[in-house]
């Protein structure tokens, strides 16, 4: 189960409303061990694509830089689908290398409600799981 | 020359968890290669067809190599070498 505060879930919703068309990514950071997210990075999507996303390369170096400064770890991987559910693509899971990280999708493509849910992605399986949302 | 070389969580299995271990080489390639003598598996990780694979991200130091010769990008004694695999998908 994902356990999350409510600003972090309207910070992730508003980062993909804004990038939209295009998917939006980022990470919720968090310390190390704890499975709690903490801090919310808005990462640049490097392919600005509607239909695929990746962290640009430096950017990703400079926040794990930082990390690891903070002992702390990525707890949550998000990104968005813009026309489509949010649910794993083939390449999502394709390239899930985190198998600690809860991977977090929104969907944009309705304009007013969004969807947001949650998996594990491990060697190639996906598992969803609940999203406990704390009122903050 | 010996350099030390940063390890994702992904690939901690060839190295008995190790999040970093030491490894010696002129170039990008012999560090890759002595890994791979020490930590059986790594290259396969790594490289592909002789080039690095697409979707896996090196650093030497805070340069990307992928800017800087990829594999023949050089390295020195004492340098820092970070492995990331590309956060990406669809």
């Amino acid at each position: 189960m994902l356990v999350i505060r409510r600003d972090l879930v309207d910070a992730m919703v508003a980062h993909a409303r804004r990038d939209h068309p295009d998917e939006a990514c980022g990470q919720i950071a968090g310390p190390e061990g704890s499975d709690r997210p903490e801090r919310i990075i808005e990462m640049e999507n490097a392919e600005r694509s509607p239909t695929f996303y990746r962290f640009d390369a430096a950017e990703q170096l400079k926040v794990y830089r930082e990390m690891q400064a903070n002992d702390e770890e990525a707890v949550v991987i998000y990104h968005s689908h813009t026309a489509t559910e949010a649910y794993p693509s083939r390449t999502d899971i394709k390239f899930a290398n985190e198998p600690q990280a809860h991977y977090v999708l929104v969907s944009t493509r309705d304009p007013i409600e969004y969807e947001l849910r949650s998996y594990r992605i491990v060697d190639g399986v996906v598992t969803e799981e609940p999203v406990k949302i704390i009122e903050s | 020359m010996a350099v030390t070389v940063s390890i994702p969580t992904i690939l901690r299995t060839h190295t008995g968890g190790e999040k970093s271990v030491s490894a010696s080489g002129a170039t990008l390639a012999e560090v890759i290669d002595d890994l791979e003598n020490n930590h059986g598996g790594l290259k396969a990780r790594l490289v592909k067809e002789g080039a690095l694979h697409r979707f896996v991200n090196v650093y030497v130091n805070d340069e990307d190599v992928r800017f800087s010769g990829g594999l023949e990008a050089a390295v020195k004694d004492g340098d820092n070498v970070t492995i990331l695999p590309a956060v990406a998908g669809g």
